[in-house]
């Protein structure tokens, strides 16, 4: 376990869905310093009354492994898994992209949205809303070819990401 | 609501809410709650005039109610309880209840809250307790349906003394309290929780690891915590028993005193910023360490760089954060000590590693040659007093007595002082603000131990300025008659915060003058309890002689050396082989470095 190397880790975090959860969870990070790059969270089960937190985080090993540890402290927490570390898994976000502009830039914008598979969700004479799901990484590099060509807003869920194969968490 | 999947018994009948909580909080076993009144849990207040199982102690702020409550959850090894209003009852509890979070005491705190409908309204005496408390405790609640009353405080107890051991809040709206509420039987079998399951049965494959790691070792230490007397008295009885089988040498941390009988000649004293030069020696230059129950905090580590450069380190915690937090360790064992050290015991037993016992011996002579040092030594010559010996004279005149003797402390050089030379033989003897280190702590916290053991004589060893901070306990102990003995190293300064101004700051000593105190003698008397005062050597022993024969509580003001200071010393941001002995090192202090002076 290394003190110095920092990384990026993933962990999905299945928890009790009652009121007071999502701050017990970002109090915690903030209490203790840590990073959070994303944090979405919704219920998963109705039924048995869960929801899922997937959380991206930096630090170093000794930090993350300490991260999980302190989630899995929570009382109404069941389940912490990195899946960074856990093996293959898949990271998806969502993005709605608003780019207002006129002629060659419109044009411009409306071909690369294609290239970068986004789909039109709103349009008017002089704008777009793009919607585009993906690696967050493709988000950003959609984004930063629309700033010339007239970006205007940005919303993003955050990641969520689930594991590869018959691998599965349950409480 | 989560928590419970058990079958659990519901009651037909329905009763107000405040006597739904009264009824949960007997079948978990409670006779008495610490507490103090108020608008919001007047219905709570009202029933328990109308019963007689549980005792009431009215407190005189709701701070106390809290150390209170620890004194007594320590004293005992059961939870502690505690109610209190909404609004500025809550907020006046915080600083306890942090207080037993970092030392990991279970308390189970009563708050009252506004009527439900009113909630979020800014009402009067409104707070979000809930929200203020959430990193204040290990869990909390607030109750907003009738009938989850009962199970909400079920669980409120099994978390507070399960795993690593805590306090937790239950926010109860009055109009909860009010309603009718059905009634829910704790779970005979215990509370089988949705998500919160500790590991209390450690991995043998873990122990047969540590334990072979010791029998090779040539250089062993046990370095032991607060989480061994947490285990209850048998981890305490293993612990003592291991130590003896294995021939090792034993140091606690301040709020691991008492689990290893001090004056065994295994013992090496408390470790840390203020340990003996042996024990912190051995852990600088131990090649195997076991920490039963501890948790590398920085008082314990100083640099953390420098600490114990060159031993493999097994670390045995009830709670996997505390694992690899701050040191990075090579056996991590997790489970409860007490079965921890069961299991090592018998497969020190069974195993059949060859022990290495030379180096062990060798190891041993090297150790006696550091107790030569004898860095504990003060000279009391002349008519003042020393603390040190004020302590010490305390310690020998109590033991004469025979008595089952309780010691609780304020926070500060006399603290120390305490942990140095009131030597503790038993685990639940001992109680002190480790984590947070709370000025206040220690007047309220005997009065919770002397509520759990009438007999028993309490002591709480104070500085003048700590004991101002809850001073209006003694208006309690004056209603129940609880003999509790204040025994105070007046010092006249904040001593602590002047030492750290003399070593690092160039004796400026900034606001640490206890300027215009009370006279603690008449302060006593118009508490109605017996004032003492000793202010010269010669007057110490009658006045503790007196102190111990007075049925009744007492201040005993013991007027001491006003510029003594505490040492053996690790600078902050030192190793362990850098402290400083005794005055005559002071100067060394000047090497501390920028790093350090940023510590605490
Ligand atoms: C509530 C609180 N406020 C401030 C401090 C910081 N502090 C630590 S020791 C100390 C001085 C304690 O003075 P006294 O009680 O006279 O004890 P002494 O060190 O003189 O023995 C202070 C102010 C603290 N620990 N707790
Ligand atoms: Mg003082």
């Amino acid at each position: 376990m290394s003190d110095t190397n920092v990384r990026t880790a993933t962990i999905a975090v299945l928890v009790e869905n009652e009121a007071g959860i999502l701050a017990r969870v970002v109090g915690l990070f903030s209490g203790r310093g840590y990073n959070i790059e994303s944090l979405t969270v919704a219920a998963v089960d109705e039924e048995k009354l869960l929801s899922r937190i997937t959380v991206v985080t930096t630090g170093t090993d000794m930090v993350i492994e300490q991260i999980k540890a302190q989630l899995d402290r929570l009382v109404p927490v069941h389940m912490v898994n990195d899946l960074s570390l856990a093996g293959p898994h898949l990271v998806r976000e969502l993005a709605l992209i608003k780019v207002v502009g006129k002629g060659e830039h419109r044009v411009e914008a409306l071909r690369l949205a294609d290239a970068f598979r986004a789909h039109v969700v709103d349009a008017t004479t002089e704008s777009f809303v793009f919607e585009m799901t993906g690696h967050g990484e493709k988000i950003d590099a959609f984004c930063a070819l629309m700033r010339p060509l007239g970006l205007a807003e940005i919303c993003r869920t955050g990641a969520v990401a689930i594991a590869r194969g018959t691998a599965h968490m349950a409480a | 609501m989560s928590s419970t999947s058990s079958a659990t018994a519901v009651t037909t009948d329905q009763r107000p809410g405040a006597e739904v909580v009264l009824r949960a909080l007997k079948d978990q076993g409670v006779d008495v709650i610490f507490g103090y009144p108020g608008g919001a849990v007047l219905p709570i207040y009202d029933a328990l005039f109308q019963q007689n199982a549980i005792r009431h102690i009215l407190v005189r702020h709701e701070q106390a109610a809290v150390h209170a409550a620890e004194g007594y959850a320590r004293s005992t090894g059961k939870v502690g309880v505690v109610l209190v209003t909404s609004g500025p009852g809550a907020t006046n509890a915080v600083t306890g209840l942090v207080d037993a979070l970092m030392d990991s005491i279970p308390v189970v705190c009563l708050t009252g809250q506004v009527p439900t409908h009113l909630i979020g309204n800014d009402a009067f005496q409104e707070a979000d307790t809930t929200g203020i408390t959430r990193p204040a405790t290990k869990h909390n609640y607030l109750v907003k349906r009738s009938e989850d009353l009962a199970k909400v405080i079920h669980d409120a107890f099994y978390v507070a003394r399960s795993g690593r051991p805590g306090p937790v809040v239950v926010d109860l709206p009055k109009d909860i309290l009010i309603k009718p509420a059905p009634y829910t039987e704790a779970p005979a079998a215990g509370v089988e929780h949705r998500s919160y399951r500790p590991v209390t049965e450690p991995d043998p494959a873990r122990i047969l690891e540590a334990v072979r790691l010791l029998k090779r070792s040539e250089r062993p230490v046990v370095y032991s915590g607060g989480g061994v007397i947490n285990s209850g008295p048998e981890a305490s009885r293993l612990l003592t028993e291991f130590v003896r089988l294995t021939n090792m040498p034993c140091t606690n941390t301040l709020m691991g005193l008492g689990a290893f009988p001090a004056s065994d000649r295994r013992f090496l004293g408390m470790l840390g910023m203020h340990g003996t030069y042996e024990a912190n020696l051995v852990m600088h230059g131990c090649d195997v360490m076991l920490n039963m129950g501890a948790r590398f905090d920085d008082r314990i580590t100083g640099r953390l760089d420098a600490f114990s450069p060159s031993s493999k380190k097994i670390h045995a915690d009830i709670d996997p954060s505390s694992i690899n937090k701050n040191v990075k360790v090579d056996v991590p064992i997790v489970g409860d000590a007490g079965r921890i050290l069961a299991a090592m015991i018998e497969c020190w037993k069974s195993d059949t590693t060859p022990i290495a016992k030379e180096a062990q011996a060798a190891w041993w002579t090297q150790i006696e040659e550091w107790r030569t040092k004898n860095c504990l030594a003060y000279v009391q010559q002349g008519s003042i007093i020393k603390p040190q010996h004020a302590v010490r004279r305390l310690y020998e005149m109590t033991q004469a007595t025979g008595r089952d003797t309780f010691i609780s402390t304020e926070v500060g050089q006399h603290q120390m002082w305490a942990a140095q030379y009131f030597g503790v033989e038993k685990p639940n003897r001992w109680m002190t603000s480790g984590g947070l280190g709370t000025m206040g702590y220690g007047l309220p916290a005997a009065m919770g131990v002397q509520i759990a053991h009438p007999d028993a004589l309490c002591i709480d060893i104070a500085g003048e300025a700590s004991i101002l901070m809850n001073i209006q306990e003694m208006g309690t102990l004056a209603q129940y008659n609880l003999p509790v003995k204040v025994f105070i190293l007046n010092n006249q300064y904040m001593g602590m915060v002047r030492q750290w101004q003399e070593l690092l700051h160039g004796s400026r000593y900034s606001e640490s003058y206890s300027e215009a105190l009370p006279d603690f003698v008449k302060l006593a008397d118009a508490f109605h309890a017996r004032g003492l005062r000793a202010e010269t050597a010669d007057q110490l022993d009658d006045v503790i002689r007196e102190m111990l024969a007075h049925p009744g509580p007492v201040i005993a003001d013991i007027c001491v050396a006003k510029d003594e200071n505490c040492f053996p010393m690790i600078p902050s941001g030192a190793a362990h082989n850098e402290m400083i002995l005794g005055p005559d090192q002071e100067k060394n202090a000047r090497a501390v470095t920028d790093d350090g002076m940023v510590l605490v």
